[in-house]
């Protein structure tokens, strides 16, 4: 295989359009990596994420793996559907619900069936998705890339997350899991109110 | 390094010309005020001494108490506080929070000098009807302008730390004097928290 010329690259790299993800920048190398960022770029999405991951990972390695494979899922499901403009009316006070809930089942730690994490998973995943689609709904086809560049970020970070948390052994492991889950509801929940105050 | 072949160098060079003539993002809409907002709530928890002592006193008399409460008041007081600055946000009123966080001082400090250990659901209670009045407090001082979301997670991330600051110096408490030394630092907590109640009841 040919190695690109440097110059090449460069030049690929300069004929990428851009794409306008709202609140977020352009990383400059074309719309799945801007995609890929924006997870990044706001804690809304990152912290519903590794919350909903470490849910995942407490319950086991078969539920982190399905969590997995379920929440990116539906997370470009959600984007695509809000990018078609069926989900213009999520409320953002939404997104410091999902913090709050999930955060709070990860700090009660108590078992559950299954299908609940499988179903919130499913939840999150297309409300944050459609909001991430709503803020597109404007683009033009590169909108797609961008979402799965999300999607891929999602997937990469509940990988890395759920499987840190299906791995605790000790006990205090265990604690320092449940507390950052009670960190991330109380966020949920200061959020929660700063949104209800601002509408 | 290996140093640069003859061939090479156009196409390098070229890449250092694409890279000067790539245009910077415009970061539109990607709000100063965020920082702001990560910042002034990074900086709350700790803009205040009645706040800070009140805050490594909780880890310091878990670490006392050992497990679990060691583990449980940290994941009860952030969730409780984070409701008490919910309230705030609200405008629900709550009476008297400056001498509730002055209090909060006074008995827990108390209870770090005395080595009280109440049933662990009294010890939960306790930090957790206190922490009300500090999120109460933080609520309703939420700067204008500021990221709710980036104040409230600096906000909760420096709670959290007071505690685990208070755990770790708490660790002392295996070693005879240890335990002296965190007693005194109970009755140190608690003369301050009288100073706090004195100044808020004036």
């Amino acid at each position: 295989m040919r190695r690109l010329a440097p110059a090449r690259l460069a030049g690929a790299f300069l004929l990428v359009p851009g794409i306008a993800f709202a609140h977020e920048s352009s990383t400059g190398l074309g719309p799945v990596a801007d995609g890929f960022a924006h997870l990044f770029l706001g804690f809304d999405d990152l912290l519903a994420v590794v919350a909903m991951a470490m849910l995942a990972g407490l319950g086991g390695r078969a539920l982190a793996r399905r969590v997995t494979l379920a929440l990116p899922a539906a997370w470009l499901v959600g984007g695509v559907a809000g990018w078609l403009g069926f989900a213009t009316r999520v409320p953002a006070s939404a997104t410091a619900l999902s913090l709050l809930l999930v955060g709070i089942l990860v700090a009660a730690d108590r078992r559950a069936p299954s299908a609940i994490p499988l179903a919130l998973a499913a939840g999150v995943g297309l409300m944050h998705g459609a909001l991430n689609g709503a803020a597109l709904a404007g683009a033009g086809g590169e909108a797609l890339l961008a979402l799965a560049g999300t999607a891929g970020a999602v997937l990469v970070v509940s990988l890395l997350v759920s499987r840190g948390a299906s791995s605790v052994t000790r006990p205090w492991q265990r604690v320092a899991v449940r507390a950052a889950g009670s960190w991330i509801a109380a966020i949920g929940l200061l959020y929660l109110g700063w949104a209800l105050k601002g509408s | 390094m290996k140093p640069l072949q003859a061939s090479e160098a156009p196409n390098r060079a070229a890449l250092a010309a694409a890279i000067l003539l790539v245009a910077l993002p415009a970061w539109a809409h990607e709000g100063g005020g965020q920082a702001a907002g990560f910042l002034s709530g990074m900086l709350h928890p700790v803009s205040g001494l009645d706040h800070v002592l009140a805050m490594v006193a909780v880890g310091l008399w878990g670490a006392q108490l050992g497990a679990p409460a060691i583990w449980l008041l940290p994941v009860a007081f952030p969730l409780v506080m984070a409701f008490g600055g919910f309230l705030g946000l609200m405008g629900v009123p709550v009476p008297g929070v400056e001498i509730g966080i002055a209090l909060s001082a006074v008995l827990l400090g108390v209870m770090v000098a005395t080595q009280s250990r109440p049933p662990l659901g009294v010890a939960i209670a306790l930090v957790g009807f206190f922490a009300v009045f500090h999120g109460h407090a933080h609520g309703t001082e939420l700067p204008v302008g500021a990221s709710g979301l980036l104040y409230s997670v600096g906000f909760v991330i420096v709670t959290g730390l007071l505690h685990a600051t208070g755990i770790a110096v708490g660790l002392v408490h295996r070693w005879e004097r240890g335990r002296l030394a965190l007693r005194g630092a109970g009755a140190a907590v608690t003369a301050a928290g009288v100073f706090f109640a004195w100044r808020a009841l004036a």
